[in-house]
Parts: C-alpha cells; sequence; structure tokens
C-alpha cells in the first residue's frame, strides 16, 4: 500500500486549485482495475443482475427492480470511472459511491463482491442473521458501503458533506450519489439540492436512477417528477439526461460531467425497472418482492 | 446574588479554541448563528462553517457526511428543530452508524419565554435518549458548557448536547473539570437527594439552602450526563438518602425523571417525586412566568423534598 500523500501535502504552500490539477492529474490512473471494453462491461451488467435476482430469491425478500433498473449505472462507476481498492476500502483518496435508494443495496452488494471487497459466495448471506449484507446498506457491517441507508432522502445530504471534506482535505475525490426517482418525492433530496448548488461542488455528481415506478406504482400517477431535469437545472446543476441502460452514454456523460467547474452535475438516467428479466420489467409489483424459485429460473434462463 | 453567565456564548467561545487547535472541527448551522453563537466561530474559520440555511434535515446529512470523512462537526440550531424536526436523519444517518457528529442545540425548555409552544423544546431529550449509543449531556452552566463540550469534541461517537437561552446561574467553580458519565455532587447531605438538570440544578442548590434552614439536608446531584445515566450515583442517593426528587426543564415522561426511577426502581426503591412538565405545552411568557406556571421553581423543589421526605418518615 502506497503511503498517504494527504499528510505532506497538507503542509504544502501552494494554492488550493494548483494543488488540485496536479493530484487531480496523479490521480486519474491510481487504483483504477484493468481497462474493460464496453462488451466486457455489458456481460458484468449482466452479471450483476444475475447476482440481484438469485439472492433476492434466496433471501425471499427484497427489492429487485431498482436494482435491476441501476446495473448499468453502477457497473460503470466500479469498473470503469472511479478509483477505488477492494483490498483498502477505507483508502482516504477514494472515489465515493453513496447508495441514496438504499433498498437496491443488491446491485451495489453485487459489484462490491464482483470488484473484490467480499467473496462472490457471500452474496447468498443477504438479509440473513448474521449476515454483512443487511436488507438496507448498512456502512458499519459490510466493507465498500460508505453510507447506511434504507430511509429515502438522506443519500445527497451525506454526500454533501463528503465532498466538502474532501474539499477542505484538498483530496481529489469525488462523489457518486445514486438516488431513486420516486425517492425525489422527498423534501431532503431538494434541501440537499439547493446546497450542493450552493456550496458550488463540482466534485459531486448526482445520477436519478429514473425507472418511472414507485412502490404505489407509476410516478407520474402517484406523485409526478416531471419536469425532472428541468427540477436539477433550476436548482442549479448541471444536468445530463442520458439512457441509463447505454453505457457509453452513461461513460460520456460521467466524462463530461469532470470538465463541469463550479456546480454539481445531475445525470437523470432514463432506465427501466426491473430490465433484462421480461416479468419483471415495467412492473410495479416486482419494487419490493422476491421472486419464487421457479420465477428466479425464468429469469436466470433470460439473463442467460 | 449569584453571577450568571450565558450558556450560549461559552459554546461559541470553546467552538473557537477547538477550532484553532484542531483544523477537523467543522460547524454547521441552520440559520440561526446569531442566537446559537456559532458566528462567532464563523466570523473566525469561515471556511470551515456551513450555514445549511432553514433545513434542518439536510444539514444534519452533511454533518453525517463530513463525520463519515474524518471531521468533527458541530451541528447547531435551536432544541425544537434539532430533534424533532429531523429525527429519522439523525437516526438513519448519525446514530445507526454511530457516526462522530455533535449535535448541541440552544433554546432548551420552556425557559425560552415568549416564542411560544412552537419553540419550546420539552421533547428533545426524550427523543434524543431514544436513540441507542448517543451520549446526552445538559450543562447546568457555562463553565460546565465549555467543558463539556471540550470533551465532546474528544470522545468519539454521537453526542446531543441541550443548552439554554437565558443567561444562567453559575453554579461550578473556574477550575470544574467535566467527567463524562458521572453525576456531580453539589452539596452533600443525608435526608433527601436532589437529582437536577440545566438550569433546575441552580434552582435545587437554592431549595436546598431553604431546607437546611428547617432542619432538612439534602443532597444535591448534577446529573449533566443524562445518558449514560449514573446509576451508581443513583443507587448511593437512593440507599444513603432514602428520598429522591428529580428536576428538570422537559416533559415528566422520556427525560431525567424516567431514568432516574428506572434505576431506583430495579435497584433500590425508595420514594420518588418528579419535578418536570407535566403531559402538556405552555403559551407566551416570560421566562420565569412560564417555569413558576408549571412548578420548575426553587419553591416547587423545596415542597417536593418536605413532601418525599414525609413519604419516608411515614414509611420507616
Amino acid at each position: 500500500m502506497t503511503p498517504d500523500p494527504d499528510l505532506t501535502t497538507k503542509a504544502i504552500d501552494v494554492s488550493a486549485s494548483a494543488l488540485r490539477v496536479s493530484t487531480e492529474a496523479s490521480l486519474s490512473t491510481e487504483r483504477k482495475g484493468p481497462t474493460l471494453s464496453v462488451a466486457e462491461m455489458g456481460e458484468l451488467a449482466k452479471r450483476l443482475r444475475r447476482h440481484i435476482v438469485t439472492m433476492i430469491a434466496t433471501a425471499g425478500s427484497g427489492h429487485p427492480g431498482g436494482s435491476l433498473s441501476a446495473a448499468e449505472i453502477v457497473t460503470v462507476l466500479y469498473f470503469k470511472e472511479m478509483c477505488h481498492d477492494p483490498a483498502d476500502p477505507k483508502w482516504a483518496r477514494r472515489d465515493r459511491f453513496i447508495l441514496s435508494k438504499g433498498h437496491a443495496a443488491p446491485v451495489l452488494y453485487s459489484a462490491l463482491a464482483e470488484s473484490g471487497y467480499f467473496p462472490v459466495e457471500e452474496l447468498s448471506t443477504l438479509r440473513k442473521l448474521g449476515s454483512r449484507l443487511q436488507g438496507h446498506t448498512d456502512m458499519t457491517t459490510t466493507p465498500g458501503v460508505e453510507m447506511s441507508s434504507g430511509a429515502l432522502g438522506q443519500g445527497l445530504s451525506f454526500g454533501i458533506g463528503v465532498a466538502l471534506a474532501g474539499r477542505l482535505d484538498l483530496r481529489p475525490y469525488r462523489v457518486y450519489v445514486l438516488l431513486g426517482d420516486g425517492e425525489c418525492d422527498e423534501g431532503q433530496v431538494w434541501e440537499a439540492a439547493m446546497a450542493a448548488a450552493h456550496f458550488k461542488l463540482d466534485n459531486l455528481v448526482a445520477i436519478v436512477d429514473h425507472n418511472c415506478i414507485q412502490l404505489d406504482g407509476w410516478t407520474q400517477d402517484i406523485m409526478n417528477l416531471e419536469p425532472l431535469a428541468e427540477k436539477w437545472r433550476s436548482f442549479g446543476w448541471h444536468t445530463f439526461e442520458v439512457d441509463g441502460h447505454d453505457l457509453p452514454a452513461i461513460i460520456d456523460a460521467l466524462e463530461k460531467a469532470k470538465l463541469v467547474k463550479g456546480k454539481p452535475t445531475a445525470i437523470i438516467a432514463c432506465t427501466v425497472k426491473g430490465k433484462g428479466v421480461s416479468f419483471m420489467e415495467n412492473n410495479p409489483d416486482f419494487h419490493g418482492k422476491a421472486p419464487t424459485m421457479d420465477e428466479m429460473k425464468k429469469a436466470l434462463e433470460e439473463l442467460e | 446574588m449569584v453571577s450568571e453567565a450565558s450558556i450560549r456564548e461559552a459554546y461559541g467561545k470553546t467552538l473557537i479554541e477547538l477550532g484553532r487547535r484542531n483544523p477537523d472541527i467543522v460547524v454547521l448551522d441552520a440559520d440561526l448563528s446569531k442566537s446559537t453563537m456559532t458566528q462567532i466561530f464563523a466570523q473566525e474559520f469561515p471556511e470551515r462553517f456551513f450555514d445549511c440555511g432553514v433545513a434542518e434535515q439536510n444539514m444534519m446529512g452533511i454533518a453525517a457526511g463530513l463525520a463519515a470523512s474524518g471531521k468533527t462537526p458541530f451541528a447547531s440550531t435551536f432544541a425544537v428543530f434539532a430533534t424533532g424536526r429531523c429525527f429519522d436523519q439523525i437516526r438513519v444517518s448519525i446514530a445507526q452508524p454511530h457516526l462522530n457528529v455533535k449535535i448541541v442545540a440552544t433554546h432548551g425548555g420552556i425557559s425560552v419565554g415568549e416564542d411560544g409552544a412552537s419553540h419550546h423544546a420539552i421533547e428533545d431529550l426524550s427523543l434524543a435518549c431514544s436513540l441507542p449509543g448517543f451520549v446526552v449531556v445538559v450543562p447546568a452552566d457555562a463553565i460546565e458548557a465549555a467543558r463539556a463540550i471540550e470533551v465532546a469534541a474528544g470522545t468519539p461517537g454521537p453526542f446531543y448536547i441541550r443548552l439554554t437561552r437565558p443567561r444562567t446561574p453559575i453554579v461550578n467553580s473556574e477550575d470544574y473539570r467535566f467527567v463524562l458519565g458521572k453525576a456531580v455532587t453539589m452539596r452533600e447531605g443525608e435526608d433527601a437527594t436532589i437529582i437536577a438538570i440545566g438550569i433546575m440544578v441552580a434552582a435545587a442548590l437554592e431549595a436546598a439552602a431553604a431546607l437546611e434552614k428547617e432542619g432538612i439536608h439534602c443532597r444535591v446531584l448534577n446529573m449533566s450526563t443524562l445518558k449514560p445515566i449514573d446509576s451508581e450515583a443513583i443507587v448511593k442517593a437512593a440507599r444513603e438518602t432514602g428520598a429522591l426528587v428529580t428536576a428538570e426543564e422537559h416533559l415528566q415522561q422520556g427525560g431525567l425523571g424516567g431514568a432516574v426511577a428506572q434505576v431506583v426502581a430495579e435497584h433500590y426503591p425508595v420514594p420518588m417525586y418528579f419535578i418536570a412538565i407535566k403531559d402538556t405545552y405552555t403559551k407566551s411568557g416570560k421566562a420565569e412566568e412560564l417555569l413558576k406556571l408549571r412548578g420548575l421553581t426553587a419553591t416547587d423543589i423545596e415542597e417536593a423534598v418536605s413532601s418525599v421526605v414525609r413519604r419516608k418518615n411515614e414509611g420507616s
């Protein structure tokens, strides 16, 4: 493990911006995994989906829909964009992924396991007594989990705190917060949206998994969010709208976000809830219902 | 006449001292920095002060994120907003992951006065004490507030520290040392014990002095660490004095009285009396008027002690 250079950089008398440029340059390739092709990332996203379906069916409860919709987003972050180190989960300079929609824990656990934070076999312990993989994310039990979540609306505020700390400490990490669209019903999301722009946090990216379904039904029927992208723009965010299953489009938006200075970036990722499993796609029933063993088999066949 | 000092001012000044010593101290407020006195810190360390506007839920989340990143955040607002307004944020983002966030709430109790019921924090201690792992401190005066803030800064884990609005009588000496989790014996006595927190400590001492003249020798404990409570001191008081009166500027349920009663009932039952707000809200008025209205004065404590001592003697 390389020594943390932050301890020395703090004492160096240079302007913050100069330091930022130099550390950013050094970080761009720091502790990144092997470069994957888009096709390989596509295969990985499919593997995450297989894990998601299997672990939730095995647990007998959980939320498959919102995990499946976020598979590409999480794949790009963990296997392309983020600098992180599974052997050193608390590495001070790591990029942070904060899962605000904590019920999508299975997609995060799958990515963490595939990254090497813990064995893939451990995924089958989801939601069981004594497991490190809690029903909703728990930063105290799971290596690589940055925030305890489960009550919606809280992750963006947490992400602001992490981003502010990065700025104070002159650490070049970036903070990625994944929110659900139904989650945007929570007032706290907009308190945070206002604050992140006010604090000019260009090291913060909010990604909204816009799958258009919340527990009770379609978001437009339960609580209309539109125009969602306009809302983020009007709150002072640089805002992209992308197809949340299009890997190059996600990568492109995240790369462009790095060039945005003086404001945070929001990526509205249009997705399909339950993506990849025909009978779960666009089906509100699978927001929070586990597949039966038969359904799991059928789903896994589709995800071959 | 006892001297008085502002607990809130002591807070602001202590923050500056802490800020000078430790670059990881950061302070958050929700548009009340002029009232909570965090503005004193903001003036000296603008880059480490974050005014979150009128958005307490967001403030608690930001504090959690800062704590998770190695900072020691102090988050301040009025006690009513610091608890009820953002209870779930404190519960999920701070208490469950046991993050190092120091919530320092000013304007506790009904001594807030004229602002009325919406601003009277009478449930805050109940809410704070209900959170597993939280340390809850209610300093009795400005000296104790300063020391408690220092100790909180150096003790990992979440804290709720409740301060009051009015200037408060000084009951501790300048060389007072705050020990977390330890009740302070303010006065010795063997006939009964008054266990008090916050501004009620001064009232308890006044009551004890008056009772002395009637020949009742009262012990007075300052239970400034409400949680984890000093069970040993409570049991000792119950055993040695045989009668207890608790005094707090809070609802009778969920605060000091209940916590003491739980210890007493389990280990050494003795007659008790609770000086606290009964199950009701209070309207606008001057602090002294409201404290009198709700039975939170030295005279009320005095009468409670007399009554509890009578019960003790009848029982023996």
